[in-house]
């Protein structure tokens, strides 16, 4: 198989403050198994007249882990709202690249599992009948025994049939991870990944982004610096 | 840390296929999010419930207030039934048809759905679930206004018809504005606000239009309000469907 070179940019400082750091250089990425990109070219975003960020340029490629890091109300779960196509950016273009072809997010959602904080689902329906719901949305086959599975391994096996109004604030995290991966997305974006989850769930989302960064790629947004070593590349908002 | 293993169903690759999503999925997904949205209705029952009420209310109150009036069956009598009907119709369904969106922004579930369906299945999904409440509202409030208000129906098929039209452009109408006001605050007052340019020509054509089915004109009498009525909900319908995008990502 031909090798694939795909530069990965530093982030630019734009107008905003110190520090912006790349923990990687630029690297080269080969062999991919699977070939999506993120390109974010002179992205900016803010809320009014107030901005958060400005000129705002990276490329992430297979298997690599983006880490936004960044004290509260530095831009950080903005940045990921827009990677997942939920906000338009102020100026810039964001775009995944698979195959050749170049989705704005907000056409990539088959490509894209997103987990956040202020993603909800549906209180009056059970675990299974969200993930029922989703995957027929979606259009994907998901048989019970798959999502049976999917919700097993991520902690919630036998609290399938409960309302999610009965779910803990960790449970509905880990029900979270489920949305997200149940039609297996190639870009995995985390806004504060192990918020609320204890211990177990914290080792169940360390194997989730070691298999996602397998065949695609993974952007976490966090505050915690210990999350920081899941990152090829640190994109700091400062703080 | 150990890592525990992934099941098989987290290991294989997307196999989502990137390209445009075909009108066949498209129908399939509104009909997940209306089935979704009915059973999450049937369960909390919060619309059926406002609607049905308020139906109840307007009937057995039109009912006192017409038992001592006496008129006869003249035509502006007919007028005023109709008139009354179309009046408990269109409160009761803006009282009920906007839930669909607002309960998912205030649920803040918008985003998970964003994510998932095209937009037009989430407009088609919610149009559904507003056409199924309509017809049941419909239902009970003609049946409350025959037994309490005593409205004598002339020509039982154009009446149905009308009704059915009608509730058609209601829910055409509503399911739009439910997603514009669905961020807004001060819902309720915004949607009545904008409802009611929208709302007014087809409920003129179907108020008169009733008032002949009332009558005993027969059904050809009724058609042009019926004809109105169905190409209104067509355009409405069809406009709603190519607007529906920049709404919902607004």
């Amino acid at each position: 198989m031909r090798g694939r070179f795909c530069t990965t940019k530093r982030t630019k400082a734009g107008s905003l403050p110190e520090p912006w750091t790349s923990r990687v250089s630029p690297r080269l990425c080969y062999n991919r198994p699977v070939e999506i990109r993120l390109t974010v070219e002179g992205v900016a975003a803010g809320y009014g007249a107030r901005s958060v960020f400005a000129d705002v340029s990276l490329e992430v490629c297979a298997g690599e882990t983006l880490v936004v890091s960044g004290h509260n109300g530095s831009g950080k779960s903005t940045f990921l709202r827009l990677l997942a196509g939920l906000q338009r950016p102020d100026a810039g273009q964001i775009a995944y690249v698979l195959g050749g072809a170049a989705f704005d997010p907000r056409d990539a959602g088959h490509l894209i599992g997103w987990v956040a904080p202020d993603l909800m689902l549906y209180r009056d329906l059970t675990a299974r009948e969200n993930l029922r719901f989703f995957a027929d949305v979606r259009r994907i086959s998901r048989t019970e025994a798959e999502i049976e599975a999917l919700l097993e391994r991520l902690g919630l096996g036998g609290r399938a049939d409960d309302l999610l109004a009965a779910y803990s604030s960790g449970m509905a995290q880990r029900l979270r991870y489920a949305y997200a991966l149940l039609h297996r997305p190639l870009a995995l974006l985390l806004d504060e990944p192990t918020v609320t989850l204890d211990e177990r769930g914290a080792g169940v989302v360390d194997a989730v982004i070691a298999e996602q960064r397998r065949h695609g790629l993974v952007v976490i947004a966090t505050n915690d610096p210990r999350e920081l070593r899941y990152g090829d590349l640190v994109l700091n908002f400062g703080g | 840390m150990e890592r525990p293993e992934l099941p098989a169903t987290l290991q294989a690759t997307s196999t989502q296929s990137p390209t445009a999503v075909s009108s066949r999925d498209v129908l399939a997904a509104a009909w997940a999010i209306f089935k979704k949205d009915l059973r999450t209705e049937l369960r909390t029952r919060y619309a059926i419930n406002a609607m049905v009420l308020f139906a109840a209310c307007t009937a057995v109150m039109v009912s006192i207030g017409t038992t001592f009036i006496g008129l006869r069956r003249t035509e502006e009598f007919l007028l005023i039934q109709s008139s009354l009907l179309w009046v408990a119709l269109l409160f009761a369904a803006i009282t009920g048809l906007s839930r669909g969106f607002v309960h998912e922004e205030e649920a803040r579930t918008l985003a998970a759905l964003r994510l998932a369906a095209p937009p037009v299945a989430v407009y088609l999904g919610k149009f559904l679930l507003n056409l199924a409440l309509l017809a049941l509202l419909s239902i009970v409030t003609s049946v409350l206004f025959i037994v309490f208000v005593r409205i004598e129906v002339g020509t039982p098929l154009a009446f149905i018809a009308l009704v059915a039209a009608g509730g058609l452009c209601l829910s055409a109408g509503t399911t739009i504005l439910a997603a514009i006001i669905a961020k807004a605050s001060f819902k309720s007052a915004i949607f009545a606000v904008l409802a009611f340019p929208l709302l007014v020509p087809p409920l003129i054509i179907a108020i008169q239009g009733t008032a002949i089915a009332l009558d005993t004109s027969g059904f050809a009498a009724a058609l042009p309000a019926l004809q109105f009525l169905v190409a209104y909900s067509v355009v409405t319908f069809v406009a709603s469907l190519m607007l529906f995008r920049f709404v919902w990502e607004a």
